[in-house]
């Protein structure tokens, strides 16, 4: 059998064996929330924003293979609950100054924000002392906005066969390391897939902030993940 | 039945959130037969005249007169809201809690390459307020009851959640109107 059968808050789901939940969840036209998982990369599970319950157990539904009769909840007040409360902690971590941010409007944890509708994190700010590496002539890399996704160290790694950034660090010292002195030493390119991989406005090309208007940007209309959303509205 | 007061104070803040609420156009028509400003720097009264209905906070606390201004908001009003990014998260005035209070004094009067200061003293005049360690979102300070983000958050924001407090009903702010930009 290559197929397994599931259901998603109900709904059944047909995917291919292998498939992660996540992925079987977008072909059906159902948004699982994430911020770490990319596609085209090996999943991360770092975030556990795409947290969902799989027969009463929590699971990253980036890591999880979907399987035969499995029963998964996705929307639920619990797991919207978990969620905003992953977001919130990643807002407090960080220094994340969206009034000035040249990825505000574009940024995905900014949209996950106005998707759960957290308009105050619960927990004390950290404001954490983190180091801003402007050296390279082209990329910036704001540590201050990094919400250590890893999507642009496995993207480095999987994508552009290189290997510019890692983690170093562990636990709250964790922070994103660069293969050299500085960025500007790694060999980065501006058209380097690791760049553009970073969800937040942590790696960022430089002199491109602000070209579009507000109002025209990726989330000022609708939420994150409404196109994944809308395959399941047009098919059904 | 008398109107309901409303009271507004800008802390740390840029008086950008002010700005917005006086951007609701002819709205503000509306609002004034809505409500009744208490203490405010619309009107520039500088003492609380009663028990007001609402009291909309901008900015965050930066320093000792700001967490009076706040404490005294907390009394005399019933529902406190936090307005515009400052208030909500610290905002830009926050940019200085990653650098510790000594060093940003030093740089702002004493070693910053435009600075003239032969007498190579901070400033210390009692009439100034005493600076914070760092700068505080205004709910870590008092119980906040709405947090409406945005720099500043849109007149149209301000106006749907003002309405929706007058009319006693929950605030369910649209997805074009949460905005934190």
């Amino acid at each position: 059998m290559s197929e397994v059968n599931f259901t998603i808050d109900g709904v059944p789901v047909r995917a291919r064996r292998g498939q992660t939940i996540i992925q079987a969840a977008e072909d059906a036209g159902i948004y699982v929330p994430r911020l770490c998982f990319m596609k085209g990369v090996l999943p991360g599970g770092k975030c556990r924003v795409c947290t969902v319950l799989v027969n009463d157990r929590p699971q990253a539904a980036c890591t999880q293979p979907a399987m035969e009769g499995m029963v998964v909840k996705n929307d639920t007040p619990e797991l919207r609950g978990w969620r905003k409360s992953v977001l919130e902690m990643l807002f407090v971590e960080g220094n994340h100054f969206c009034m000035f941010c040249e990825k505000s409007g574009n940024c995905e944890l900014q949209a996950l924000g106005y998707r759960f509708g957290i308009d105050a994190p619960r927990f004390d700010f950290q404001f954490p002392q983190r180091v801003v590496d402007a050296s390279h002539p082209d990329i910036i890399l704001d540590r201050n906005r990094c919400i250590l996704c890893g999507r642009c160290a496995r993207t480095s790694r999987e994508l552009d066969g290189r290997e510019v950034v890692d983690f170093v660090g562990r636990g709250h010292k964790e922070s994103l390391g660069v293969n050299g002195r500085r960025l500007a030493d790694t060999g980065l390119r501006v058209t380097d897939r690791a760049v553009s991989a970073c969800p937040v406005g942590a790696l960022m090309p430089k002199r491109v902030g602000f070209a579009v208007p507000v109002g025209k940007r990726l989330y000022d209309a609708r939420p994150i993940g409404s196109e994944i959303e809308d395959k399941r509205k047009g098919g059904a | 039945m008398a109107k309901p007061k409303v009271a507004t104070a800008s802390l740390a803040g840029c008086f950008g959130c002010h700005m917005s609420l006086l951007d609701i156009d002819e709205r503000i028509l509306k609002l004034v037969e809505l409500v009744e400003f208490d203490k405010s720097p619309i009107n520039d009264l500088k003492k609380f005249t009663g028990r007001c209905r609402i009291g909309l906070i901008e900015g965050g606390c930066c320093n000792q007169e700001n967490v009076a201004v706040l404490k005294s908001f907390r009394e005399h009003c019933d529902i406190l809201v936090s307005v515009g990014d400052c208030a909500v998260d610290g905002g830009i005035p926050a940019m200085r809690n990653m650098v510790p209070l000594k060093e940003c004094l030093d740089e702002a009067y004493l070693k910053g390459p435009t600075v003239h200061n032969p007498s190579g003293k901070l400033p210390g005049d009692p009439e100034l307020p005493l600076l914070l360690n760092k700068v505080y979102p205004c709910h870590e300070v008092v119980k906040i009851d709405h947090h409406i983000p945005g720099c500043p958050p849109s007149a149209d924001t301000l106006w749907e959640a003002l309405v929706a407090l007058l009319s006693e009903k929950p605030v369910a702010l649209p997805y074009t109107l949460l905005k934190y930009d």
